[in-house]
């Protein structure tokens, strides 16, 4: 079989699982849809139209959901019949540590009516999970509502939460493929590559020399330095992002999580900080060959754009991946929308739908490598400036 | 989302440095050093043929000089030989004529010497054959008186004539 042949086989069959897939949502938000309509039906018949309005298909309600850090890892049904793995809750409260399943949030729904508003929420003992946030409960075992916000005190949280399980999965995947590679350079040593090593080494090679060498300017004693961390950004980012593509394993949305690229921004922000030599805080704080009022106009600009670099590092991942689940998840939304007028009108969007849903997963596909990208050739660049060398 | 969770970011942290730490020493040591080693071979490899085939080029330049060096040593063999084999032949053409005129000579001088015995000792017959022939005809003339008379006068004529 020819390489051709092979690559084709294996796009029709990517084709072939996103079709399907996007199909297997759309009937599962279909099932979701439905659900939430006998409950508006159980609802009194006062608040019937009012209710029936708000509460069928939330389209911005089921995105955000959908791209929220969650308390359990949600795969396929509602409510008592949902599948689920129910991450452990980890609480630091006022009277120490406290772990349990989420399971028991889970299985425990509260639905209060506040002002003619319904509003659910999962209790357990003295906490209260609403909009997967955690708050203590307050006196009457309740929750404090002011215009859908709730004011109760919360302990600090530090439970594995779907996002954290997403990092810890990515972080298997990646320590799994890589571990694999480096023992296949062990044990193929002269030889050609082979196997998964083959897969990952134009991958490295290509983060290595055209990323990271390159924004040093072929400097490989400096590069050679950041090339493991920077490699290792690479890679958890593009895993990530694609964790975040696969269907039915709980939507993640790793990257697409300010708290994560925080973090990730911060140690580039560290980094470049301390390894900065003195002409990169010299180009800085004293610009060379420049008037003196325009020092004034510059150096606050300059000190700035140390903070702006990795801020912009932060909100570009995190818009560009939670903007990708958004389209695809609004596409699904307009075929329930449409869906509820009724069911022919449903199915015709559908089919448009699902042609722009496929497009935008290939889109997807791409942002997920082109972000890691970008976040990775930017770092670079940070760094090479952090440790430039005098060239004025 | 765009709520930052202190707890997720503790864990992302974590996390983050613990996969970094593991990576660095369980595979990206290993696989940067391969990769390092076998760009290192290549090159050198690469630097080696090209040494090799300058070196190859200077053995082969060398050898054509070598041979050309041959080449002209024998061409100055053969000429030298040649040059030799003239000289030879020469030296021997003149030896051989210089010994043939040598000879000629020796043996003209021989002729010579040989001619003039000869010609002494056919001087020499010659006187006695005369004298014996003059003997017999004076003795033939002698023989009656008025011969002998005519004779003397004769030659007392001739002995004044000579004076």
């Amino acid at each position: 079989m020819t390489v051709d042949t092979l690559r084709f086989k294996g796009l029709g069959k990517a084709f072939a699982v996103f079709t399907v897939s996007i199909f297997l949502s759309f009937a599962a938000f279909a099932q979701h849809d439905e659900d939430s309509s006998h409950e508006s039906e159980d609802q009194s018949e006062v608040h019937e139209e009012h209710a029936n309005s708000e509460k069928s298909f939330n389209a911005s309600e089921m995105i955000m959901h959908h791209v929220s850090d969650a308390h359990e890892i949600h795969f396929v049904g509602e409510g008592e019949n949902s599948i689920a793995i129910y991450l452990p809750v980890i609480l630091q409260t006022n009277e120490g540590w406290e772990f349990f399943s989420s399971s028991h949030f889970y299985h425990n729904p509260v639905s209060i009516n506040e002002h003619g508003e319904e509003f659910s929420f999962f209790k357990y003992e003295d906490f209260i999970l609403f909009h997967e946030h955690i708050y203590y409960a307050n006196e009457e075992g309740g929750l404090t509502l002011e215009h859908g916000h709730a004011l109760n005190e919360s302990p600090f949280d530090m439970s594995i939460t779907k996002n954290v399980a997403g990092i810890f999965f990515a972080i298997f995947i990646l320590y799994f493929i890589l571990r694999a590679t480096a023992k296949g350079y062990k044990k193929n040593e002269g030889h050609a590559p082979k196997g998964i090593q083959a897969v990952m080494e134009p991958l490295i090679l290509f983060v290595k020399n055209d990323v990271i060498l390159s924004s040093f300017g072929g400097d490989k004693e400096r590069a050679d330095k950041y090339t493991p961390y920077l490699l290792t950004t690479f890679f958890f980012i593009w895993v990530s992002n694609m964790l975040g593509l696969i269907p039915f394993i709980g939507g993640f949305n790793i990257t697409g999580t300010l708290a994560i690229t925080l973090v990730l921004a911060s140690f580039i922000f560290l980094i470049t900080t301390f390894s900065g030599n003195k002409h990169y805080w010299g180009h800085i704080l004293w610009p060379a060959g420049v008037p003196a009022f325009v020092k004034v106009i510059l150096v606050p600009i300059e000190i700035a754009s140390i903070f702006i670099k990795p801020t912009v590092l932060m909100v570009r991942l995190t818009a560009n991946i939670m903007a990708g689940h958004i389209i695809i998840l609004a596409f699904v939304s307009l075929i329930l929308i449409f869906g509820m007028q009724s069911a022919a009108v449903g199915y015709g969007v559908g089919v448009g739908s699902t042609i722009f849903m496929v497009f935008m997963y290939f889109i997807e596909l791409l942002v997920a490598f082109l972000q890691a990208y970008v976040f990775t050739l930017l770092a670079s660049i940070y760094f090479a400036d952090a440790t430039q060398k005098a060239h004025h | 989302m765009l709520t930052v969770s202190y707890g997720t970011m503790i864990w992302m942290s974590i996390a983050f440095i613990v996969v970094l730490f593991l990576l660095k020493k369980f595979a990206w040591k290993p696989i940067l050093k391969a990769i390092k080693d076998r760009e290192d071979h290549i090159e050198e490899s690469l630097q080696m043929a090209t040494k090799v085939k300058s070196e190859m080029q200077e053995l082969k330049s060398s050898n054509e000089k070598l041979l050309l060096d041959a080449r002209t040593e024998r061409d100055n063999l053969l000429k030298d030989a040649r040059t030799t084999k003239d000289e030879i032949i020469q030296e021997a053409k003149t030896k051989a004529s210089e010994e043939a005129d040598k000879m000629i000579a020796s043996a003209k001088e021989a002729i010579e010497n040989e001619k003039l015995a000869a010609l002494t000792q056919l001087k020499n017959e010659v006187g006695v054959l005369s004298l014996e022939i003059a003997e017999k005809i004076i003795r033939e003339r002698l023989s009656d008186d008025a011969n002998q008379n005519e004779l003397v006068a004769k030659l007392l004529s001739e002995v004044k004539l000579e004076q």
